[in-house]
């Protein structure tokens, strides 16, 4: 069907209404839309058949999303704006009906909200051996309708959604998958797929097998996810479950409250920073201002001009790398931290001529030897947490003693190239603070900072003294998330 | 010559694509199979007129989108390729400085001192000394063109200044000839690998695709048009694999071109059956690290880690 420019009384005002609440919700969720944009986003679904639903999230997307790391946040909002609205949003998500032959299609058919009524109460539809079998079933052949319907019946039975109770998603959510208890059943599709294969599976084969198995159940995960959010939608409305599901973009995932998904999303933007990282600081250093003349290269070319020094030749400059000493505090309120900053440091390492890093809690132990001759920073960062020897009494942060005994161990190899970089949130536990090392630090190196992921508004509150040590350093910076970090590095080179 | 005139405006386009179905099915004919988001944002670009932006992980195909719509819409493809220091006179154009000098000295010489300035000057900023580069060549275009900006975060953020004029109006500013304005509205594409943010500006003009790697069956599909003589379940397999890799934490993962290049070396040998052997005697292919080497043979669980990194140390 060609995709005309459709009327504007068909789909106009009503549309209009709901795109201008859905821009809104990106602007709340800290997408940067401009009005270029969302004027283009009008336009741009005016040429879009508007029952193809796909169609129109990628319309949207095109236009309005300019990051890939926003999409996730993007999607969230279009799934909740979009799951309800209007009839013909709705259809494309339930037009998929049941595959032929599945007996449960007949007993509940797949309708909006109303179902429980007529059923009489939740999770009469089928047994729980049928929903485990169906659910097996469709995972083992890949079935996506069918994965859809037994993702269904799963929400409905065993989430016990209660209408009005102000309960996020991740509840009901936890609550299903305790129920489905997935690793269980990846396990029995395995031995399942063994006991087909006429030989025994090779460990490639097994791999390759589970892999496929795994990408299902995510997919049965995400339909579950995505059937919960339809119903706290149609319970709530809109505007509320926007609000509730409202995530951070990635550059703003606090790192001291990050949960474990949000870490994986961390983990994942990291990598393209730090390539970004390099590249910036590379071009940076070759860019910089020039170099003192060079004499021989100008007369070398005054030459051609028949020995007028026309052309005057400067030197390359080559700013020296700086040398860094990181000292991390990695208990566990900040360990989070820590990691992420080792981890970007080491992975800009080359723009430093040197990088040298401790850990302490209240011990202190140099962890420069797990990093050196290997490629892959996330299992020497691994090793740093499990191998370093940290702990001297308590395990309790200890900034004295830790800068204490830094500065009688290693305090003579830091010199005028050196750039020091502290990380930790000050709360010391109410030891002595031992401030006169960083101040003697101060004196030696070239810069000392500290980087502080606590909002500062938090600073010197309770046992946090971190002013105590910044007044003798060149600045400390409250660094609570990646776009903070980034930053830093940055002015660092 | 087009300098402006008002009535000049850019002309309307006649929609290219008939709808997204119709494209996806034209650009399958060439080749190139594209997703619904990618074949989508195509049908949009061309009914907005608006340049698109396609970023994403190296190797998946982004310049390749810009060729196949070329040859699906029998366009000649203008190719910008970025790197750092393009300036204008390589992207935009150039006065034929060595022509312009011959041309006042041939004048010169049959003039022998006559001739004002002025007739020289109006005759050597004309169109006979104009070097065209690749945006003025687009924009001056009569047959249908693609303009390919490739790799376009390679260029600094100034030089990015260059492309906004010709990006929303389509036209570029001579001074000694005034505005060229576009006859056609062309398709234009800029690919970024990412390697930094690009201006505001320039993605406020821009349509976003970002281009990952394809799921596991479109990586099969490519896999079985793009190599001849492959069979269904060898395809399916390295599909299989390839998917297992890139789950992986790894400094590159396997692009498509390079499970392209896998499927060709595995028909070549003559492999039905991809087993742990094949899979680490030609692993080389689809990783260049020898860290990803090492850390994919050890995750697929293959005893032969240890002999592949000797062999992969004597080769290298």
């Amino acid at each position: 069907m060609p995709g005309p420019v459709h009327d504007e009384l068909e789909a106009g005002a009503p549309l209009l209404d709901l795109l201008s609440g859905f821009i809104a919700e990106l602007r709340r969720a800290g997408l940067p839309v401009s009005l270029t944009e969302n004027l283009d986003a009008m336009e741009a679904v005016r040429h879009i058949p508007l029952e193809d639903r796909e169609a129109f999230k990628y319309a949207l997307a095109a236009t309005l999303v300019k990051n890939h790391a926003h999409w996730r946040a993007f999607e969230t909002v279009f799934e909740v704006y979009f799951s309800l609205r209007g009839p013909q949003w709705d259809m494309a998500a339930d037009a998929d009906q049941l595959p032929e032959g599945a007996e449960i299609d007949r007993i509940e058919p797949p309708d909006g909200g109303a179902e429980g009524e007529r059923q009489g109460g939740m999770g009469e539809g089928l047994t729980a051996e049928e929903l485990a079998k169906m659910l097996f079933k469709s995972l083992l052949r890949g079935d996506q309708a069918m994965m859809r319907a037994a993702a269904r019946q799963a929400v409905r039975r065993y989430a016990g959604m209660e209408p009005g109770r102000p309960v996020g998603g991740t509840y009901y959510q936890y609550k299903v998958l305790r129920n489905l208890n997935l690793d269980e059943v990846l396990e029995q599709l395995m031995e399942h797929s063994r006991e087909e294969s006429p030989e025994p599976l090779t460990p490639l084969e097994e791999r390759l097998e589970r892999d496929e198995f795994e990408h299902r159940i995510e997919e049965l995960r995400k339909e579950i996810e995505a059937e919960i959010r339809r119903r706290l939608v149609a319970d709530r409305g809109v505007e509320a479950m926007a609000k509730t599901l409202r995530k951070p973009l990635p550059e703003d995932i606090d790192f001291m409250h990050a949960s474990r998904e949000e870490m994986a999303q961390l983990r994942k933007a990291l990598q393209p920073l730090t390539r970004r990282l390099a590249v910036r600081l590379a071009r940076k250093r070759r860019h910089g201002r020039k170099g003192a003349l060079d004499f021989r290269n100008t007369v070398r070319h005054s030459l051609s001009y028949g020995g007028v020094p026309a052309e005057p030749k400067f030197k390359y400059p080559r700013p020296a790398k700086p040398e860094i000493f990181v000292i991390a505090d990695i208990s566990g309120s900040v360990a989070a931290f820590a990691r992420f900053t080792l981890h970007l440091v080491y992975a800009i390492s080359n723009q430093f001529s040197k990088v040298r890093s401790f850990v302490f809690i209240d011990g202190i132990d140099e962890v420069t030897r797990f990093f050196e001759g290997t490629d892959d920073i996330v299992e020497a960062i691994h090793r740093v947490n499990t191998e370093a020897d940290v702990v001297w009494v308590d395990g309790h942060s200890d900034y004295g003693h830790a800068f204490e005994v830094f500065w009688n161990r290693w305090g003579k190899d830091i010199g005028p190239r050196t750039t020091v970089i502290i990380l930790g949130d000050a709360r010391n536990n109410y030891h002595a603070s031992q401030s006169w090392v960083v101040k003697e630090m101060h004196k030696k190196a070239r810069h000392v900072y500290w980087l502080n992921p606590e909002p500062r508004a938090y600073w010197d509150t309770g046992d946090s003294i971190v002013s105590e040590y910044a007044t003798h350093t060149d600045g400390a910076f409250e660094c609570r998330n990646l776009r903070q970090l980034e930053r830093f590095v940055d002015h660092l080179v | 010559m087009s300098t402006t005139s008002p009535s000049d405006a850019p002309p309307v386009a006649e929609p290219r694509f008939e709808s997204i179905p119709a494209l996806r099915e034209s650009l399958r004919q060439v080749d190139y199979l594209a997703d619904e988001g990618i074949a989508g944002i195509v049908y949009l670009a061309d009914r907005l007129g608006k340049p698109i932006l396609v970023e994403g992980p190296a190797g998946t195909g982004k310049t390749q989108l810009a060729k196949s719509v070329a040859e699906v819409l029998g366009a000649r493809l203008i190719r910008l390729q970025c790197y750092e220091g393009l300036d204008e006179a390589k992207a935009l154009y150039e006065w034929n400085y060595k022509k312009q000098l011959l041309r006042i000295q041939a004048s010169r010489a049959q003039e022998e001192g006559g001739g004002g300035w002025d007739d020289i000057s109006e005759d050597i900023f004309s169109d006979e000394f104009l070097l065209e580069r690749p945006l003025l060549a687009a924009i001056r275009a009569e047959d249908p063109v693609v303009l390919l900006i490739d790799e376009v975060d390679r260029v600094e953020v100034e030089t990015e200044a260059l492309l906004l004029e010709v990006l929303s109006d389509y036209q570029v500013s001579v001074p000694e000839l005034g505005t060229v304005r576009a006859r056609q509205i062309p398709m234009v594409f800029l690919t970024s690998n990412n390697t930094r943010e690009l201006s505001e500006a320039l993605k406020r003009r821009c349509l976003y695709l970002h281009v990952d790697y394809p799921d596991m069956e479109r990586e099969k599909e490519i896999v079985l048009t793009k190599v001849p003589g492959i069979t269904e379940s060898l395809a399916d397999q390295i599909a299989r694999v390839v998917r297992s890799i890139r789950q992986l934490e790894l400094k590159k993962a396997p692009s498509v071109s390079e499970t392209i290049d896998w499927a060709r070396t595995l028909v070549l040998l003559g492999v039905e059956h991809i087993d742990a052997a094949t899979a680490s005697d030609t692993v080389n292919i689809l990783l260049k690290y020898q860290s990803d080497i090492t850390k994919a043979l050890k995750e697929f669980g293959d005893d032969k880690a240890e002999f592949a990194k000797a062999d992969g140390a004597a080769g290298g």
